[in-house]
């Protein structure tokens, strides 16, 4: 089993991207989970979802305490958290930054493996918007190929409508231009 | 053919009522039953289900409305939570003995004082006595299943009793999952069209709700009591042909590695998939422990729970709720009473745990069965006690 938490901002879409990605594991043969943090929910405000993964029956509803991977939609709160709490030993911390790995694990202290991309701005590019779920969905597939770009391609069209053919693009762009390191 | 989809429960428990293609939905919004509502409203507004939705004042206007609406023959479905169910209350008591099948899914969540969203079962068990047949779903298959499953159980003109669902605030009804949705033909085989016995028509009237003075009340009471017991005979059908046509079987007590275990956990709702995980671990370490689990919360299945823990030295029963001043949690004060003198019955050690949200892990299920083992060879000072929650 494979345990992802996401780091984001309210409005940045981290709850949509946990529910894509558990329904393009589904759609798979997949067993997963989606959960918000559960809460009230605020524009702006530090908020976490968080997706399990697995190939047999999930048999839990704990929290997720010590997660594979962590994905941090917003640059901006590395200085607030610990992006990287629980993270397992092999795990990976995936960043929407400009910030290059040295420069973050020097300020930082992130001493995982570390995917980092510009997501905001290719989301800004490709869909006229700061929000940068769908770029980082790209990223997260180029750093752990958790789910098929098929099925995750599939989930988007659902997602989406119309918009979904702008989204599959930031998404495609995120493949390509993250950097795992 | 039924598909297997990534979806909300909330929004597989609205496709059930979708499916189950009711009359009238009358609901007032509250967290964490919100989806469930909302995703109704939003296909009956495009067409997806033809039903009316009233858009009521309160949760009490919200009972009263099904009420009305089921007494009228119209096939009734509502949804709250925690102090909306509080304010429910009085109406609740009603269509139990008017014999009034409305289906409602309950999205548990604690009760204020302090005021809280999460998830416990403080809300439900304070309404443990309203005389609904009560179902406790652990995921969510089980909680589209079970409402279709209400729909057929309460309107069977055998049973003709309220019904409720109840699914766990945030931990289910907020969470994305695999469910197998069945499709509109295959939700017909199993839930025939609503046809009541009696329903009010002003062409036939009659009168439904008089004044019970005390030469019938007691014996009003009494029927309504028997009507409930008798039910079981109707839900345990309602799964079986349930079973026979998409192959999901249910029953009213679930167990898990229980045959040769010598303590088993006892639990309800969607902590027991994290229990079935404990169970896992600690078999591994060669402990016999298994995982008894109620479904069937009202009427409650005595010889079904007895036969289940046949053989069993203990169990450690969790309680999501706690009663002030009381003995201990309403599962363990209904298993005591169960249990009170019957030969070779198994030690009970009451746990309460998982309030206003608080997470239940497997370490804490660990630390039941530890403290249940030790309390078989040296009785506890107390009849129940907390786990989980942080020392003074």
């Amino acid at each position: 089993m494979r345990e992802i938490r996401i780091h984001g901002r309210g409005g940045q879409g981290a709850v949509t991207l946990s529910g894509l990605v558990a329904i393009a594991g589904i759609d798979e043969g997949k067993y997963a989970q989606a959960f918000p943090s559960f809460g009230p929910e605020r524009r702006g405000a530090p908020v976490m979802a968080f997706v399990r993964m697995s190939d047999s029956p999930i048999e839990t509803r704990e929290r997720i305490y010590h997660p594979d991977i962590v994905m941090v939609l917003d640059s901006s709160l590395l200085a607030l958290l610990d992006v990287s709490r629980g993270l397992r030993k092999d795990g990976i911390v995936i960043l929407n930054t400009r910030k290059g790995i040295s420069q973050l694990r020097e300020t930082f202290g992130l001493d995982s493996r570390l995917a980092i991309v510009d997501a905001n701005t290719i989301a800004r590019e490709v869909l006229g918007l700061p929000i940068t779920n769908t770029t980082m969905l790209g990223a997260l597939l180029k750093a752990t190929g958790i789910v098929g770009i098929e099925a995750i391609e599939d989930a988007l069209d659902r997602r989406f409508g119309r918009l979904s053919e702008k989204n599959k693009a930031a998404m495609h762009r995120g493949i390509e231009e993250t950097v795992v390191a | 053919m039924s598909r297997r989809v990534g979806i909300e429960v909330s929004i597989a428990v609205a496709e059930a009522v979708r499916l189950a293609d009711v009359d009238v939905v009358a609901a007032y919004p509250i967290t964490p039953q919100t989806h469930i509502i909302e995703h109704i409203s939003e296909l009956i507004a495009t067409g997806q289900l033809d039903a009316n939705f009233i858009p009521v004042e309160s949760e009490h206007a919200a009972m009263s409305c099904c009420c009305g609406s089921s007494a009228a023959g119209a096939r009734t479905f509502t949804s709250s939570s925690s102090q909306g169910l509080l304010l429910m209350s009085e109406v609740l008591f009603i269509p139990g003995p008017l014999r009034l099948p409305i289906v409602m899914v309950v999205a548990d969540r604690a009760l204020s004082a302090p005021i809280n969203i999460w998830n416990d079962h403080q809300d439900i068990m304070s309404q443990r006595d309203i005389g609904w047949i009560q179902t406790f779903a652990q995921n969510g298959q089980e909680a589209f299943d079970l409402t279709l499953h209400a729909f057929r159980v309460a309107e069977d003109r055998r049973v003709s009793l309220p019904m409720i669902v109840t699914i766990d605030g945030f931990i289910l009804s907020h969470v994305i999952e695999p469910v197998k949705l069945l499709t509109q033909e295959e939700v017909n085989q199993y839930l025939p069209p609503f046809k009541p016995r009696y329903r009010l028509d002003p062409k036939r009237p009659i009168t439904m709700g008089p004044v019970g003075i005390p030469e019938v009340y007691t014996e009003a009471k009494v029927a309504h009591n028997e009507a409930l017991k008798a039910s079981k005979k109707v839900i345990l059908q309602g799964w079986k042909e349930f079973a026979d046509l998409f192959g999901r079987q249910y029953h009213p007590v679930e167990t898990y590695r229980s045959e040769d275990a010598d303590i088993l956990l006892v639990t309800m709702g969607s902590i027991s998939e994290t229990a079935i995980g404990a169970v896992d671990a600690m078999r591994d370490r060669g402990q016999k422990v298994g995982l008894a689990r109620i479904l069937l919360w009202r009427p409650f299945p005595g010889p079904e729970f007895r036969r289940a823990t046949r053989g069993a030295k203990a169990l450690a029963v969790v309680d999501r709720c706690l009663p002030p001043g009381a003995t201990s949690g309403p599962v363990g004060t209904e298993l005591r009473s169960l249990f009170y003198k019957v030969p070779g019955a198994p030690k009970i050690f009451n746990f309460i745990a998982g309030l206003g949200g608080r997470d239940v892990r497997v370490k804490h299920l660990e630390e039941m069965v530890d403290k249940t083992m030790a309390y078989i060879k040296r009785r506890p000072k107390e009849l129940y006690e907390v786990i989980g929650a942080h020392e003074k």
